[in-house]
């Protein structure tokens, strides 16, 4: 045992402010950094949230009467944008892995703290910049996948500060993506191999790979068209010789393990969540791993099912084929363990609960819409409709934000030390449930009839289907209040939750609610089996909880 | 703060770890950084490596690029990478003062490639915007001497704290060291790339 555990006087906290005020200061504590991200990624969400709204209200009617169109763009830009980048990348991987990663690991913080905080940081002004753009010179009007020559031929200063902004949160996200791999491979606690690691270990392993890789060529793609809008070079510019298609290439390299970023991180809490609310262990870890690595390297190189209308030639439309409905594999393997973890459990119904299996089942149908849209001729048939809408929706509301729910219901106790609400957690699930697919499953019908996606007005004969869509967008906006109602209303006067209020076995809940500032006042518990429920042969661990 | 501790304990990790197993980590992560930093170079190199095979017009087939002054590049960045190994194995027998003149030699090899590549702009027949090649051609040499620049300020810090006795880096405290090394390596090593790439192809 090479860890000697002496308390450290000379730790940074100890003079920094106490209280709430420390959520508003540069700190260097990983679980004050996780909950930054998840408060400020949490009021992006309504924002967000909110332009979304302003969409649904413009699609009531078929013509274009609430907005005009340069701002209904920009709403539809500014939603896509914050929603992405500012609320489920970062709370899905900063928010929860800041959090538990360094408990996981069994170490007091993450390894490189101070980078942490940067990489917080940098999220708020960039936020900031980009949704003030829109007052200055009017927003970015080019969706959020920047395709030129539409990106180089709208108003250029809305789309330099969209530039600027997405740098910076993929800046960010680069240096969360380098802690969270040496916190994981490095920082390690003696005595704990790597396939005794809990889930979400894995899952954020395979998301920082993903996020090393990928996001560096988005950054060059983007400086690269900001060449073109402010000092008129060509390279995605036809008329000046360049190519659009290059444009297209290089973002989906990174966009579409995007998904993965985003959806990776959420398989992991799930996998956290299921085997403590249904009391069994996670059934097959090992399968589990590998599948998770098998998406990492199969998510690297299916970017381009994104331009089968772009004029790719058949070759690279086969491969890319092939190989998009190979993810099916890993991804299936994955959800069948998560259904074998449920299988024969004792299932307690709570909300955690609830959102996890929500989660499970709007996964599925999005997954099996991804399987579809991987086929040419279908893909050719949807292309930019809203049956491509529908089916993103589902994997990253449907799937990420789901599980930030259901993580928030079950992590809440050990961010706070105080129990949420049960009953209106379970009145949250059932609004957000029925509104979301009150919402989205209409737009398969909508996006198979060809109505395009990215318009203000539409052909008359979708408006009834657009009314149902919108109805159930309201459901869902309604859905936050019992959700801001019970945080509020927990945080302040909620029943005290104790240091282990689910009987969990992985290492956060073997420490007080909320944890000390160096997580354990003692040494770290070594945990061998953090999905040990019922078995014979328990560790030390579980004998002392049980 | 009155307690003495080591400065790196203290300052940037909390976690109880050696000398030794923190420079491990902290060289770790800056691996992979240097991974991402690759990629940033990749996706240019695609980009490039894609319009070159697109578009039927090839830079070489509207420009010879000289090769004198890339190819004396090359051997500039190739030396100052073997006099940086030097510095470092001078450092190691802690003798500064060698350590120093090494250094002092690698950053004005940096500074010479820098100038060397600045001329060689000033020399080309084509601009900025010329082209969709000359874009490609001063994005990708750009980006990489900004590497180089930053990367021979880095070399003229860490010359500064090899000062005895006031300088903090020595051989108790390589990191730094270490870190700007491995960060000339493969800013080099991504030069011979380029110029194999942009120049020889």
């Amino acid at each position: 045992m090479t860890i000697s555990l002496k308390p450290n006087n000379s730790s940074p906290e100890k003079l920094q402010p106490t209280g709430w005020l420390k959520y508003l200061s540069f700190s260097l504590d990983h679980k004050v950094i996780g909950l930054q991200y998840l408060v400020c990624g949490f009021l992006f969400y309504l924002i967000g949230g909110s332009l979304a709204g302003a969409i649904r209200v413009e699609l009531i009617s078929p013509l274009s009467d609430f907005m005009p169109r340069e701002v209904y763009n920009q709403v539809l830009t500014l939603h896509g944008t914050i929603m992405i980048f500012l609320w489920i990348v970062p709370v899905v991987n900063g928010a929860f892995g800041n959090y538990l990663i360094p408990f996981y690991v069994g170490a007091r913080d993450m390894a490189f703290p101070r980078l942490n905080a940067v990489a917080f940081w940098l999220i708020p002004p960039s936020g900031l910049m980009l949704i003030t753009s829109y007052f200055i010179n009017g927003a970015a009007q080019s969706g959020w996948t920047a395709y030129p020559p539409l990106s180089i031929t709208t108003p250029a200063a809305g789309q330099i500060i969209w530039i600027l902004s997405v740098l910076l949160l993929g800046g960010s996200s680069i240096f969360g993506g380098i802690n969270f791999i040496a916190t994981i491979l490095k920082l390690r606690r003696p005595g704990l191999k790597l396939m005794q690691l809990p889930m979400y270990c894995w899952a954020m392993l395979g998301t920082s790979i993903l996020v090393v890789l990928s996001t560096p060529v988005l950054a060059g793609t983007l400086i690269l068209l900001s060449f073109d809008i402010v000092a008129h070079t060509g390279f995605f510019n036809p008329s000046l010789g360049g190519n659009v298609i290059v444009y297209q290439h290089l973002f989906w390299f990174y966009s579409h393990p995007a998904v993965y970023i985003m959806v990776l991180p959420a398989f992991g809490l799930v996998s956290e969540i299921l085997p403590i609310h249904s009391r069994k262990p996670l059934f097959g870890y090992t399968t589990m791993v590998f599948s998770i690595m098998g998406i990492v390297v199969l998510g690297l190189v299916v970017w381009a099912h994104h331009m089968f209308t772009s004029g790719t030639p058949p070759w690279m439309r086969l491969f890319f084929t092939i190989a998009t409905a190979f993810i099916a594999v890993p991804t299936g393997i994955k959800f069948f363990n998560w259904v074998a973890t449920l299988w024969g459990g004792k299932i307690s119904l709570n909300a955690a609960m609830l959102f996890s299996c929500g989660f499970i089942i709007n996964f599925v149908l999005g997954g099996i819409t991804g399987v579809a849209l991987a086929q040419v001729p279908f893909d050719v048939h949807v292309h930019d409709t809203y049956f491509v809408v529908a089916h993103f929706h589902y994997i990253v509301y449907g799937g990420s934000v789901f599980v930030i729910f259901s993580s928030i219901y079950h992590w809440f106790p050990k961010f706070t030390g105080k129990m949420l609400n049960e009953n209106l957690g379970r009145f949250h699930f059932i609004i957000t449930f029925i509104g979301f697919n009150l919402c989205f499953a209409p737009q398969h019908w909508l996006g198979l009839n060809g109505m395009p996606r990215r318009v203000a007005e539409y052909d008359p004969q979708f408006q009834l289907i657009n009314q149902i869509s919108s109805v159930g967008a309201l459901l869902m906006a309604l859905s936050t209040l019992p959700f801001l109602w019970n945080i509020l209303q927990s945080t302040l006067y909620g029943e005290e939750a104790g240091d282990n209020p689910w009987n969990a076995l992985t290492p956060e809940w073997l420490t007080s609610s909320p944890p000390p500032v160096e997580n354990w006042d003692g040494e770290a518990p070594l945990v061998l089996e953090p999905y040990g429920y019922g078995k014979k042969d328990s560790n030390e661990t579980q004998e002392a909880i049980r | 703060m009155t307690s003495i501790v080591p400065k790196e304990q203290s300052s940037e990790s909390r976690n109880d770890l050696s000398t030794e197993e923190h420079e491990d980590f902290r060289l770790f992560g800056l691996v992979a950084f240097l991974i991402a930093d690759g990629m940033t170079f990749a996706g240019f190199f695609a980009a490039y490596l894609t319009f070159k095979a697109v578009n039927p017009i090839a830079p070489d087939a509207i420009y010879e690029l000289e090769l004198p002054l890339p190819t004396l590049n090359t051997i500039l960045l190739l030396v100052s990478s073997f006099t940086f190994h030097r510095a470092g194995k001078f450092l190691e027998k802690n003798e500064s003062k060698q350590c120093q003149k090494w250094l002092l030699i690698t950053g004005a090899l940096g500074v010479a490639f820098l100038i060397s590549q600045m001329f060689e702009y000033f020399t080309l027949p084509f601009g900025l915007t010329d082209n969709l090649f000359a874009s490609t051609f001063y994005a990708l040499t750009g980006f990489h001497g900004l590497h180089v620049t930053l990367g021979s300020i880095m070399i003229m810090i860490i010359w500064w704290q090899t000062r005895v006795p006031s300088g903090r880096v020595n051989n108790q405290n390589k990191f730094p060291f270490e870190a700007v090394e491995l960060y000339w390596h493969f800013v080099d090593g991504i030069w011979v790339v380029l110029f194999i790439i942009l120049y020889l192809l």
